[in-house]
């Protein structure tokens, strides 16, 4: 009964996991950033829903959608008055631009979080679900939210993987993390193909900022554990592979899962930190990571 | 090296810290707490420099190192009751023993995959001091029994003296043949290898005289403030602090971290009554530094200087 619930439990926060990660993953195998702004813009769309709800007073799904367009505001904002100028820079040497990105985004990210802590105070907040109620699943009572949460991430990764494999921009997209070079020389422009990933970029870490407020809530104190779990997933499953990250999103997932219900819930991230330093010291590319 | 004595650095330094040792003289202790602080956080980014600017590894847990010298000097003060001056030597030692296991797996490892072990080093540390919360005093903090003394002109004195002896050895250690290596090595680790230098071992050294000066200092900083918390030495947002504090004063210039850690401190004593604001307003300033003076305060008064 137990193993169950551990399966049925994880499942939804390893989905979760995984649709943040998604994004994280795809911006560095196209452009090679590592955006340490990432919990900083999930939090922001899922304060913006909750405000969109509690302030503003609009249904749910308006407010879903208003959390989901402040994030790939939020996105554009990081590419453009960031990241742009830092890859654009003459007085940067290139080999410390990956440096500065890091550190930019990092600022970035901090600003982002001071600014809902100062507007909309440090408190947790909680998005209203849009699916409400319990459901028994082979005699566990669960939620109905999780398994709309498991659902809609299974939904967008999917969308994603078919935007990826089968349209011209994914394909392009698809190109430009593989050699850069070769796609300017087919007469795509990269400037172009980074905003399209961007775009992406927000919209998914958007739902899964919102997703994130409805299953547990958010504070602006969530913002460098969210990006934390992100970059380490990220690394676990290896940099810039995507099926990558979806594998370690679920190994995380439920391997904080176990370590919740078996030992303590005060215990939750460290054997996921120990399996993290592990796969370093063995495997330093992760999971399915090339070199 | 010999060069550097008849610099106008070395003058300006030089009276940098005179006109420094004097201020206990003549303002309140309120400005001198601030600046003892301001002071020791000044050699947590020189230490940090030393291993980014110079060996061009992007160590994202600076408080991985401070914390451990923070709490065992701690710790060993309120178990055993041991002098202040033998706990804080045995902090140092335990930050360059942490040095040493941190660097051991990490130095295989280059880039963002480097910085991802140091972070996780720094979180595994925090959920050590929470979950062992008897021996720690856990999120409340450790509260540290013997202080080295309660007069700020004295603590001012020792932070001061301590800063400066910690900016001889690292800015001396960044000149040195060392330096050039362990510059070359962060540059093009390929090239330098090819030129005979044994990259690791000279990485190692590094790493270990930035473990010892960031325990040595995190040690002194509790016996300082009477407790040691996660807030205040291991929590990551000290860590991004002591990292933008490099960044702004200039990295690669060593003598610029600590006036980087200085402005910060100091610029967020005086942002205090913007409330909540000053850490954006802090974090806005820095980067715009970082956007458009990437070489820092130093580092664009260096490179002016040499122009002319």
């Amino acid at each position: 009964m137990l193993a169950l619930q551990i399966l049925i439990d994880g499942f939804a926060i390893s989905a979760l996991y995984a649709l943040g990660a998604t994004g994280f993953t795809l911006i560095f195998g196209v452009s090679g950033v590592l955006n340490l702004s990432h919990g900083a813009i999930m939090v922001a769309a899922a304060v913006a829903a909750w405000a969109a709800a509690s302030v503003l007073h609009l249904d749910i799904y308006t407010g879903a959608l208003f959390g989901v367009g402040v994030a790939l505001i939020v996105s554009f904002a990081t590419y453009f008055a960031v990241v742009k100028p830092i890859q654009n820079s003459t007085r940067i040497p290139n080999e410390e631009k990956e440096i500065f990105v890091l550190t930019g985004t990092l600022l970035w990210g901090i600003m982002i979080q001071e600014l809902i802590a100062y507007f909309f105070t440090n408190n947790a907040k909680t998005v209203l679900p849009i699916v409400e109620g319990v459901v028994d699943v082979f005699g566990n009572r669960t939620p109905r939210n999780n398994i709309f949460t498991a659902l809609v991430c299974c939904l967008v990764i999917g969308l994603l993987w078919l935007l990826v494999n089968r349209t011209r921009t994914g394909k392009a997209v698809l190109a430009a993390s593989m050699n850069p070079r070769g796609v300017t020389l087919l007469g795509l422009e990269l400037t172009q193909i980074y905003i399209v990933v961007w775009g992406i970029y927000g919209i998914l870490a958007g739902i899964a900022g919102v997703l994130l407020g409805m299953f547990l809530g958010v504070s602006s104190y969530s913002v460098g554990p969210l990006t934390a779990s992100a970059f380490s997933i990220v690394v676990l499953g290896g940099l810039g592979s995507v099926s990558g990250s979806l594998i370690a999103a679920f190994v995380v997932g439920y391997l904080e899962t176990i370590t919740a219900y078996m030992i303590s819930p005060a215990y939750r991230t460290i054997p996921a930190l120990l399996l993290l330093v592990f796969v370093m010291y063995i495997r330093p590319q992760g999971l399915l990571g090339r070199r | 090296m010999a060069g550097f004595f008849t610099s106008r650095l070395f003058f300006i330094s030089l009276a940098c810290v005179a006109v420094a040792a004097t201020l206990p003289l003549y303002v309140s202790g309120y400005i001198l707490g601030l600046l003892t602080v301001a002071f020791y956080f000044g050699v947590f980014a020189m230490a940090w420099d030393l291993l980014f600017g110079f060996a061009g590894e992007v160590n994202f847990g600076p408080t991985f190192l401070i914390g451990t010298g923070a709490y065992t000097a701690g710790i060993l003060n309120n178990q055993y009751g041991w002098s202040v001056y033998v706990c804080i030597l045995l902090g140092a030692l335990a930050s360059v023993v942490a040095g040493f296991v941190l660097a051991l797996p990490a130095l295989r490892v280059r880039g963002p995959y480097f910085g991802l072990t140091t972070l996780v080093a720094v979180l595994m540390l925090q959920n050590f001091v929470v979950v062992l919360a008897d021996l720690t005093g856990g999120e409340i903090g450790l509260t540290i029994p013997d202080v080295i003394t309660i007069n700020a002109g004295a603590n001012y004195w020792i932070a001061l003296g301590f800063m400066t002896i910690s900016a001889a050895v690292l800015y001396g250690l960044s000149q040195s043949p060392v330096g050039l290596v362990l510059q070359a090595s962060g540059q093009d680790p390929v090239q330098a290898g090819a030129l005979g230098f044994n990259i690791v071992k000279h990485k190692l050294a590094a790493f270990i005289v930035s473990a010892f000066f960031s325990g040595l200092s995190g040690a002194l900083l509790v016996f300082y403030f009477g407790t040691a918390s996660v807030g205040t030495v291991v929590d990551v947002a000290v860590g991004v602090n002591v990292i933008v504090s490099a960044v702004l004063g200039g990295r690669r210039t060593v003598l610029g971290a600590a006036l980087g850690a200085i402005f910060l401190i100091v610029a967020g004593e005086f942002l205090r009554p913007t409330g909540e604001l000053a850490t954006f307003i802090v974090s806005a300033v820095a980067l715009l530094v970082v956007l458009f003076f990437p070489g820092g305060f130093l580092g664009a008064a260096l490179s002016r200087e040499a122009r002319s």
